[in-house]
């Protein structure tokens, strides 16, 4: 038995890629992932990721943002510290919204862009999961689990008939940065 | 996006070609001036600090001066890359793709040139925290939210950080593709820097959504930044500051403003790194049409302004607009007039608006006009008040023209190492561009007769003005296959 762990599919064109995909899946050959210097349209769909919930989270911290933006607005300026002001109302509504608004972006922001970090594990340092150097180059990577589908000659030939420049055996999952 | 023979890895190449490569002779000359500048800017705050805001040269009358115009000056160009990088993406303009990344450090830089203007007015520049509702032991006695300069506070750093995390954001996939390109400790630097991105399938599309929602939430964002800023001076009671059409004329401004400052490094910067086929005379025309409608709604709201004061029949009002355009400030008055309002509506000839040296100076023109607009805004509205015994000339100082000049080095000193490090054209999304908006591209499909021959036509004619589409480029196009 081989020692292959992934078998990477390296097309230099993305319409190639996708291509294979579809070979790929007609074999009931189980794609691993793919590795692209571009975002890629409708390849979620063709490979059935479900979509984003990131949306989700960013609603919830602005909502978040809201209620503390505001809090902090009448806890100041109206619960600890009311200010007499010619007599005016110290529950101001108008003056609350600029900075209630503001808040509400800064942690909408703020959170969903740690929810997208926190979940794909992208935090500085973090030793780069990259099966081809050239992914984030020139090529589109089709990655295939070699334990989990034995018959690596159709692979093979599925991956260089769809259009694949290169097919390579690799021993370990991922590029070494040492 | 234009030339031959374009494939995703000489997109690479060409882009990161001044990233991987010793910094040529123009950058370093470049460089050491921006550094010149920036030495002096460090000079005149330091200054500041330490003397006191004595060192500039308001007086009790003129209050806000040359500060505060840099100020709204270098806010109000932050905002095109903001509209460039959201609005456009919003709008699904594809044509951004090649001018955002370089737009978006330019907000970034602005921004902090312009954060440096609050806090050297500020005074005492150590209490500069006493601005945030941070619990104190006065009380707890908290700032005051009813004011616009706090709102500012918050705008103006909320909009920072939502710029900063939206460019890193972009760059992300693009510090990867150095990374896996270098070796040796810049490889190991890149690494820390690109957070460990792989480009799987599920990155991208969180990436994307992350990218559209960031747009979605900076549009708004970057509006009300300026309302606010806008309101720093509508909200008081000076005549030539308290009115209503502020908000959207600061607004407009901003951008205008923004993309004359975008249209100028631009043009430099397509040059010097050899970008011309990436950012292409599409995108000179586009930024010149809008800096042409904005600077027209500038030019209303002039008129407005004047027609408003002369309607309200208030003595104050219609005072500060007389003392404006015939006052011993009708100098910059004019000035302004002239730069903001009459140049840009050179840009309807279209000669003018494909012209390259005539765009550049052009922009510069507007820049230069932007910053009259402030300045007359500021101090003309201070410098006669109410009471005509305190009526006062301002005469900014060597350190007042020492921060401002020496704002413009420590900018570009910024933006020169930008281009060094890290890739000015956002590499990822312009190759999202080879398979549908490039020359390249839509030359095969013509050939292929994928298009009806008046259409083909009709481009051949767009691509006239192209200064890298050659004539043979352009028969080509109507060769059947």
């Amino acid at each position: 038995m081989s020692n292959t762990k992934y078998i990477l599919g390296s097309f230099a064109d993305p319409d190639d890629m996708m291509h294979g995909i579809d070979k790929l899946q007609a074999n009931n050959i189980s794609i691993y992932d793919c590795f692209t210097p571009m975002p890629i349209h409708g390849i979620e769909a063709k490979l059935g990721v479900r979509p984003s919930r990131l949306p989700i989270a960013a609603f919830c911290f602005g909502a978040l943002g809201t209620t503390l933006g505001f809090s902090l607005l009448y806890y100041t300026m109206v619960y600890d510290w009311p200010m007499n002001v010619g007599g005016k109302p110290s529950f101001a509504m108008p003056n609350f919204v600029p900075v209630t608004f503001e808040v509400t972006i800064l942690l909408c922001a703020l959170g969903m862009v740690a929810t997208f970090f926190f979940r794909n594990h992208l935090f500085p340092g973090r030793t780069p999961r990259v099966m081809d150097l050239r992914a984030t180059d020139d090529r589109f990577i089709l990655a295939v689990d070699a334990k989990e589908n034995a018959d690596h000659a159709l692979i093979d030939s599925l991956l260089k008939e769809a259009g694949a420049v290169e097919v390579k055996y690799n021993d370990r999952k991922y590029v070494s940065y040492e | 996006m234009t030339g031959k023979d374009i494939t995703y890895a000489k997109i690479t190449d060409d882009i990161l070609l001044p990233v991987e490569n010793k910094p040529n002779k123009a950058w370093w000359i470049g460089f050491t001036v921006a550094v010149l500048g920036a030495l002096l800017w460090v000079v005149s705050v330091s200054y500041t600090f330490w003397t006191g805001i004595g060192a500039w040269g308001l007086n009790k009358t003129v209050g806000w001066a040359w500060d505060i115009t840099d100020f709204v000056w270098w806010v109000g160009i932050g905002h095109a890359g903001t509209l460039i990088s959201a609005v456009l993406l919003i709008f699904r303009q594809n044509w951004r793709n090649s001018i955002n990344r370089s737009a978006e450090a330019m907000t970034i830089f602005a921004v902090i040139c312009a954060a440096t203007y609050v806090v050297a007015h500020m005074g005492r520049p150590w209490l500069a925290y006493w601005i945030f509702p941070l619990p104190n032991q006065f009380g707890s006695l908290w700032v005051n939210f009813n004011s616009p300069l706090v709102w500012d506070a918050f705008a103006i750093s909320t909009y920072f950080t939502v710029s900063l995390v939206f460019w890193y954001c972009g760059l992300l996939p693009d510090i990867a593709t150095i990374r896996d390109r270098a070796t040796g400790l810049k490889q190991k630097i890149y690494s820390v820097l690109s957070f460990g991105w792989n480009g799987s399938v599920k990155t991208w599309q969180r990436f994307e959504i992350v990218s559209l929602i960031l747009a979605g939430i900076s549009t708004p964002l970057v509006l009300s930044v300026h309302t606010i800023v806008s309101m720093d001076f509508a909200t008081s009671v000076i005549p030539g500051w308290h009115t209503t059409i502020f908000p959207p004329y600061f607004v407009a401004g901003a951008i205008f403003s923004g993309f004359a400052m975008v249209q100028t490094l631009l043009l430099i910067l397509r040059k010097v790194m050899n970008f011309e086929n990436y950012i292409t005379m599409f995108h000179i025309e586009s930024m010149n049409i809008i800096i042409m409608t904005t600077g027209s709604i500038v030019g209303v709201a002039y008129l407005t302004e004047l027609f408003i004061a002369m309607y309200s029949r208030s003595e104050y009002e219609m005072y500060a607009f007389e003392n404006r355009m015939l006052g011993p400030y009708a100098w910059a008055y004019w000035s302004m007039m002239t730069c903001n309002v009459i140049s840009p509506q050179l840009f309807w000839f279209k000669k003018i608006r494909t012209s390259i040296p005539i765009s550049w100076i052009l922009s510069i023109v507007v820049n230069i006009g932007m910053w009259f607009e402030r300045f007359v805004i500021i101090v003309t509205s201070l410098h006669r008040d109410y009471l005509p015994s305190s009526w006062a000339m301002f005469y900014p100082t060597w350190t007042d023209v020492g921060i401002f000049v020496g704002s413009i080095g420590l900018f570009f000193t910024l933006f020169l190492l930008f281009l060094r490090f890290l890739p000015g054209i956002a590499i990822a999304e312009v190759k999202l561009l080879l398979k549908s908006s490039s020359l390249q591209h839509k030359t095969k499909l013509a050939q292929e007769g994928a298009f009806p021959a008046e259409q083909v036509e009709y481009f051949q004619e767009s691509l006239e003005k192209y200064d890298s589409v050659t004539e043979e480029e352009i028969k080509e196009l109507s060769v059947r296959k």
